[in-house]
């Protein structure tokens, strides 16, 4: 117990130092590394988010692209009619959040693959109305936004910093969610929804909370990509790929952790940049190469190859010393 | 007059859309695996049809044997190399396994092949007949109606033979099946490769009515999974049904909204029906 | 003293087939109530209908509510727990866990840490306490019975229904949960206990509620109803019911005389 307190403890300011390593990544006023973690934070926000849904309740969402997307266009277009940049992004997110609720009492009482036919294909049809609705959208040529007038040099900084403060809410909301009452229920939840309503969880109230968690930040980060790179059409910001990554970054770091997804998303970027960038032709089958390798090689990603350790060892020593286990319960 | 024809119209491209569907939701009903690499395998059926006809001179009609059995051991061979070893695993690490392949499979044919879009020139077209004022294109016909025998011919294969008994049986129950003597992951694999050989099939008779390309691969998919929830998951009849039902929505919608707008009038009836009736109209389970 | 359950004309109809027929029933506080009848009879099903899993048509009034239509999450946290006939345990999560989900959310305003303390005070009185840091799919079939009415407990239940907690059990295993079951009902636990094994019943129960088809065919104490000659012909056929009230009969008869 005690052991556990310190590993926390050390975890902790361990995350905390990393961050703000991170933050004074512009004291190196190298733009190339501040696009890279502008990059990086944003797809920590990502799969932080879907490990909301996906991790801790266990269900395969693939709307990440389409919070993204939508986010992206409401930033874009509230922006356009005046609103500052920051209530803009507020704004963006709210918006996502209250369409994940909505979608979510539509659709979560769907389980397995019909949750996530209907989760993937909720991204192609705003798409498909994104790139209609001519008038609101400029449709499929995409929509500029308002120009920032301040010095390039210091766009990137706000845009790394902002990028990277949401990133630190997504953190911190996973850390919430899994101190909380909220992710506990989620993990009964993903074990079994049944029993899990049986011993009290409102398991509709829970799963929709999760949904409308797993959307405030990815529609944040959508407007401020928008306002980061200036230009949007449809097929960039609801881009199915979009669904997909934050579910490899998760899964590679360790789905249903709180730092898991975080360093996941981390080694995707670094990966993203190494590999594919250099081999552009192939870089699809380069990401599905990972895929395979992740499933097959690293089920737990690289924190379930920690804990799980751990795990079994510690499973291992009670299996000798029952009777002695026992005594020392008793005494306690 | 107008209307007959565009019935037609939805009807001939609806058997067309039953074969693509019915490998994918034979694999879906009995592995409980949403195989993201279906649209390629039927790019791929096309393909060999389009190499088959360019340089053997074979019909594309007649090369679904060959693309039927080359995707058939590709199928097999990824199902029990590959999809078996997580078979047991939440259905997100099987969708995210397949999404993976299809990246790669999908990548590869684009390396191979590029993205240009080719056609298959008939050297004797047999051109259009109309009957009773309605244009009947005899290529497309003539595709629907292998289409529609394939998948007849796979609903006798179920029901009659023995290792469609034990399909069927493993997807009742894989435990009991096991008992009963059936090597559930060799038929795993024989379904997954059965789905690869529709899939290729039709692959090769859509080689006569669509021009072929990699970037195809994600509408077939995706109506696939339409056509599997339309018609409710795990039977042929489903999938028929749903197919014919989506052909003839789409030509109808094409008229209304434009042709553009096909894929998005499905899309919204798919989420519309998962809400509403995820059983899809049937509503009935199993292969009987 | 007025009934903690009570159920009014209660019926569930699946398609065509009725599982259970126009039940009515009612069971005071304290009291062991055994459900019996032979396999098919309805018992799961009216537990389910009970429980809020499906809804039936008719009354159900628990503690002077009405809950017919309410949700299961809401009738367990009003005060009503069950166990499954298949133990539904959280298998990834230890046997503390795995009891401290009812012991969260079962009541409103609930901290982890006190769910934690009243979890493993559940896992003791079962006997299940050297065992709470192993994961539940670890535990033996008898654990796991344990481990499911420990998650009963924590919910501080008024009323618990168990489903066949004994299936599967070898006899003194069998002893040990009956023990166990009449300790909780000496806690002032109202009992509904669906089970098979005559033994048991007799046992533990106060009153015996019989279906059939669905129906209720009988009910009283346990030697009324087993000597019930409705109740033995739902058992053992028409033949049987017969030749024991021949039997009956017979034996008033040579007594008279």
């Amino acid at each position: 117990m005690n052991k556990g307190q310190t590993m926390h403890r050390v975890a902790v300011a361990l995350t905390l130092i990393a961050v703000a390593l991170i933050a004074a990544l512009p004291a190196l006023s190298d733009n190339y590394l501040l696009r890279l973690g502008t990059m990086g934070a944003m797809y920590a926000i990502l799969a932080l988010s879907w490990n909301i849904i996906g991790g801790f309740a266990g269900y395969p969402s693939f709307s990440t692209a389409a919070f993204f997307g939508l986010g992206a266009y409401s930033g874009a277009i509230l922006q356009g009619a005046g609103l500052p940049m920051p209530l803009a992004w507020v704004a963006a997110g709210l918006i996502a959040m209250a369409f994940a609720t909505l979608l979510g009492l539509a659709i979560l009482h769907l389980k397995g693959h019909y949750f996530a036919i209907a989760s993937l294909v909720v991204a192609e049809v705003l798409l498909e109305i994104t790139t209609s609705w001519t008038s609101l959208t400029g449709g499929g040529m995409g929509l500029n936004l308002p120009i920032i007038r301040i010095s390039i040099d210091a766009q990137a900084r706000l845009f790394f910093w902002s990028m990277l403060a949401i990133a630190v809410m997504a953190l911190g909301m996973n850390y919430w969610v899994s101190r909380h009452r909220l992710g506990f229920g989620l993990m009964c939840i993903r074990q079994n929804e049944d029993a899990a309503s049986m011993v009290g969880i409102n398991t509709t109230l829970y799963k929709v909370t999760a949904f409308a968690l797993s959307a405030v930040l990815v529609g944040a980060a959508g407007a401020l990509y928008a306002s980061w790179v200036f230009y949007i059409e449809p097929p960039d910001v609801f881009a199915t790929l979009t669904s997909v990554k934050p579910i490899v970054m998760a899964m590679l770091g360790g789905a249903g952790t709180v730092l898991g997804p975080a360093i996941g998303a981390v080694l995707f970027l670094a990966m993203e940049e190494l590999v594919w960038r250099n081999l552009l032709q192939i870089h699809a089958a380069a990401l599905g190469l990972l895929i395979v390798a992740l499933i097959f090689f690293l089920p737990g990603g690289l924190l379930g190859l920690v804990t799980g350790k751990r795990k079994r060892r510690v499973v291992a020593k009670k299996g000798e010393t029952t009777s002695n286990s026992a005594v020392k319960g008793g005494a306690a | 007059m107008l209307y007959a024809q565009i019935l037609v119209n939805g009807l001939i491209l609806g058997g067309l859309y039953a074969c693509i569907a019915v490998g994918f939701s034979l694999v879906w009903g009995v592995l409980n695996v949403i195989n993201i690499l279906h649209g390629s395998f039927v790019v791929l059926g096309s393909y060999v049809a389009y190499f088959a006809y360019v340089h053997l001179g074979i019909h594309p009609f007649l090369s679904i044997v060959l693309s039927g059995a080359l995707l058939f051991a590709l199928g097999y061979v990824i199902q029990a190399g590959l999809i078996n070893r997580v078979i047991a695993a939440p259905v997100l690490t099987t969708l995210v396994l397949t999404f993976g392949l299809e990246l790669l499979l999908n990548n590869a044919v684009l390396v191979a092949f590029s993205a240009d879009y080719r056609a298959v020139q008939l050297a004797n077209p047999m051109g259009s007949q109309i009957i009773g004022g309605i244009v009947f294109p005899m290529e497309r016909v003539m595709a629907t109606l292998l289409a529609l025998a394939l998948t007849g011919l796979l609903y006798l294969m179920l029901a009659k033979s023995k290792i469609g008994r034990s399909i069927v049986a493993v997807r009742m129950d894989p435990e009991a099946a096991a008992l009963m003597g059936v090597k559930v992951k060799r038929i795993y694999a024989v379904t997954f490769g059965v789905g690869a050989l529709m899939a290729g099939a039709a692959g090769s008779l859509l080689s006569v009515v669509f021009p072929i390309s990699p970037l195809n691969s994600t509408e077939f998919l995706g109506i696939a999974f339409v056509v599997c929830v339309l018609g409710g998951l795990g039977s042929i009849a489903g999938a028929m049904v749903g197919g014919l039902a989506l052909g003839v929505i789409e030509s109808f919608g094409a008229l209304l909204i434009g042709p553009q707008h096909g894929l998005t009038i499905a899309f919204s009836l798919l989420i519309l029906l998962l809400i509403v009736r995820p059983t899809g109209i049937m509503g009935r389970r199993g292969y009987e | 003293m007025s009934p903690i359950l009570e159920l009014t004309n209660v019926t569930q109809r699946f398609g065509g087939l009725t599982a259970v027929d126009d039940v009515t029933l009612s069971v005071m506080p304290g009291e062991v109530v055994g459900l019996i009848g032979p396999n098919g009879a309805g018992k799961t099903t009216l537990v389910n209908v009970i429980t809020g899993v499906y809804r039936g048509t008719g009354t159900i009034v628990f503690d002077g509510q009405r809950i017919e239509a309410l949700k299961p999450y809401q009738i367990s946290r009003l005060g009503v727990a069950r166990t499954y006939q298949v133990v539904q345990p959280f298998p990834e999560m230890t046997a503390l866990e795995n009891v401290m989900a009812p012991a969260t959310f079962a009541h409103a305003g609930v901290s982890l840490t006190t769910a934690r303390e009243k979890a493993a005070e559940a896992l003791d009185f079962v006997g299940l306490g050297a065992e709470k840091d192993k994961r539940a799919s670890s535990l033996t079939l008898a654990g796991r019975k344990r481990l499911e009415l420990a998650k009963s407990l924590a919910m501080e239940p008024k009323v618990l229904l168990l489903d066949e907690v004994n299936a599967g059990l070898n006899p003194a295993e069998i002893d040990v949960a009956v023990d166990l079951i009449r300790r909780i009902a000496a806690r002032g636990v109202t009992i509904i206990i669906i089970e098979h094994l005559m033994k048991v019943v007799m046992n533990l129960c106060t009153r015996i509620v019989v279906l059939h088809h669905g129906a209720k065919i009988a009910e009283g104490a346990p030697d009324t109803v087993t000597s019930d000659p409705a109740v033995i012909e739902a058992y053992l056929g028409n033949r049987y019911a017969k030749r024991a009230a021949e039997r009956a009969a017979a034996a008033a008869g040579g007594a008279h005389g």
